[in-house]
């Protein structure tokens, strides 16, 4: 996958294999390559192993067999610093993500926690909001926005800290179709890698010209998000569900790709 | 279990009093409330003096006084046990209305209620003037170790989040034709309160995930430094100043 003299993909996970304390076993041998500038969508049905993958990706979990690395940095203790502001993971509640009194601050947490403070540090807090649409909400509580504000900042939070890829588990889970539509732009808009974890089918359609299935702790497909989707059997096979009525032949992706109007 | 309380002791004026420095008037609450409590009983003019004091800082502040005093009755608890003390107290007796009361009951009583409540008021205004958000950071400027001034910038932001959660808990048992009417539905309200503990626990530790991915290593950046000129020091001061003499002045006489 790494071209020789390219730059290094922003994510190489190789052999990933993990159990729990518990003795439950989440993964067994992922193999998964994002190159730079990628948008790719990890589907798989609940209990796949999704959230699992995910907490790999900057180290929170670790003590399995196989290999992380962002950017060419493994993922390895001496790192996590340096790893914990290249992979930006926005987590499925935004009420988890946004911990702080007010969207100013809990956007600045993270670019303040690697040491950022004064004029470049309201700067980047600035820019970060622009990026969401959001910067004239910077003195409200969280608890005072609407779910989709709160996702977007949540979203904020990370693009802040200058991630090489973004991680966004469910992003369009609770949403209604305009906060829906409003985060795609947004999501369309950010020149960035993009892993994003979910199980609507059509928003990974719209969004991510590549897909990967997990299933049960391994990628079972891996190709063009209008190809895995058409193919009706891998996705019963692995509890995989379009919407009544969704045709994915019926969307062109070329025409998905037109930069939006509104 | 009001919602969202926290932001409704916060009364939105533009006052000398609002634009002080969270922690000048932490300080000047503080030092308040220990000459208050350093005043002998006996001098119960003393007690008026500092209620006038507070009047004074309500009327520079621009509150309105009757929802203030409505708040005073968050300490209804510890009136409820002034008012036990005139007839447990042991010693001499006197009788009032046919009943008889402890003397020392009496002072003790008096002493409790006349400091708690106008410890209680000076609180509520610094509440009234302050938001939560600066309050913490006042703190923290003060010089409160950083866990505990965490776990109350925690408890400012989830408070509403926890709330929310009893309510939606609230309506669907109503929705089930639960109504708490006496005792024996205390077990199912028991209940709820163990369930919103472990999901308010279940919550901590996904915060905690989220937070240690964004570089979290025990310490909540200070982003807004608080600065305090000596003008605004001595502002706020005046409060305590003004409170001291009359302090000494009831131990003397």
């Amino acid at each position: 996958m790494n071209a020789p003299g390219g730059p290094a993909p922003s994510l190489d996970v190789r052999g990933l294999a993990y159990a729990y304390p518990d003795g439950h076993q989440a993964l067994f041998g992922v193999d998964l390559t994002v190159a730079r500038g990628e948008r790719v969508a990890l589907l798989g049905p609940n209990g796949a192993g999704k959230t699992t993958l995910v907490l790999h990706l900057n180290g929170i979990l670790a003590g399995g067999a196989g290999a992380v690395s962002v950017a060419g940095r493994p993922v390895v203790r001496e790192h996590l610093p340096e790893i914990r502001r290249l992979v930006g993971i926005v987590f499925q509640d935004p009420d988890d993500q946004l911990f702080m009194p007010t969207v100013q601050e809990d956007v600045a947490f993270g670019p303040a926690a690697m040491g950022l403070r004064g004029d470049e540090l309201s700067a980047r807090v600035a820019a970060a909001l622009r990026q969401v649409g959001m910067a004239e909400y910077a003195d409200r509580p969280p608890h005072h926005l609407s779910f989709g504000q709160r996702r977007r900042v949540a979203v904020a939070t990370v693009l802040a800290m200058r991630p090489e890829i973004l991680v966004l588990d469910e992003p369009s889970s609770n949403l209604d179709p305009a906060a829906r539509r409003e985060l795609a732009q947004i999501l369309r808009s950010l020149d960035i890698t993009v892993l994003m974890v979910t199980h609507d089918l059509p928003y990974a359609l719209e969004l991510c010209p590549r897909s990967v299935i997990l299933s049960e702790g391994v990628i079972v497909a891996d190709g063009a998000t209008g190809d895995l989707l058409a193919d009706e059997e891998l996705l019963r096979r692995h509890r995989l569900e379009l919407p009544f009525g969704f045709a994915p032949r019926a969307t062109p992706p070329g025409l998905l790709d037109r930069p939006d109007t509104t | 279990m009001g919602a969202g309380h926290a932001h409704r002791l916060y009364t939105h004026r533009s006052s000398p009093a609002h634009a002080l420095p969270p922690h000048c008037k932490l300080a000047a609450v503080l030092c308040f409330v220990l000459v208050v409590v350093s005043t002998p009983r006996e001098a119960v003019w003393a007690f008026g003096a500092y209620a006038l004091l507070l009047a004074a800082v309500t009327a520079v502040a621009r509150l309105p006084a009757v929802p203030l005093l409505r708040r005073l009755l968050i300490e209804a608890p510890f009136v409820a046990f002034a008012l036990l003390m005139p007839f447990v107290v042991p010693g001499e007796r006197i009788t009032v209305l046919g009943a008889g009361l402890s003397v020392p009951g009496l002072w003790g009583a008096w002493n409790i209620l006349a400091k708690a409540t106008l410890g209680t008021a000076a609180s509520v205004l610094l509440a009234a003037t302050t938001e939560p958000r600066d309050l913490l950071l006042g703190l923290q400027r003060l010089g409160l170790p950083q866990p505990l001034t965490q776990i109350a910038s925690f408890m400012v932001r989830y408070g509403d989040v926890v709330a929310d959660e009893l309510r939606r808990m609230s309506i669907a048992r109503r929705s089930r034709g639960f109504a708490a009417r006496g005792p024996r539905q205390w077990g199912v309200l028991a209940k709820t309160a163990g369930a919103v503990f472990i999901r308010s626990y279940e919550r901590g530790e996904r915060v905690h995930l989220a937070m240690v991915s964004r570089g979290y290593t025990g310490e909540l950046p200070v982003i807004r430094e608080l600065r305090a000129t000596r003008a605004q020091w001595a502002r706020a001061a005046a409060l305590p100043a003004a409170a001291l003499p009359v302090c000494l002045l009831g131990r003397l006489l």
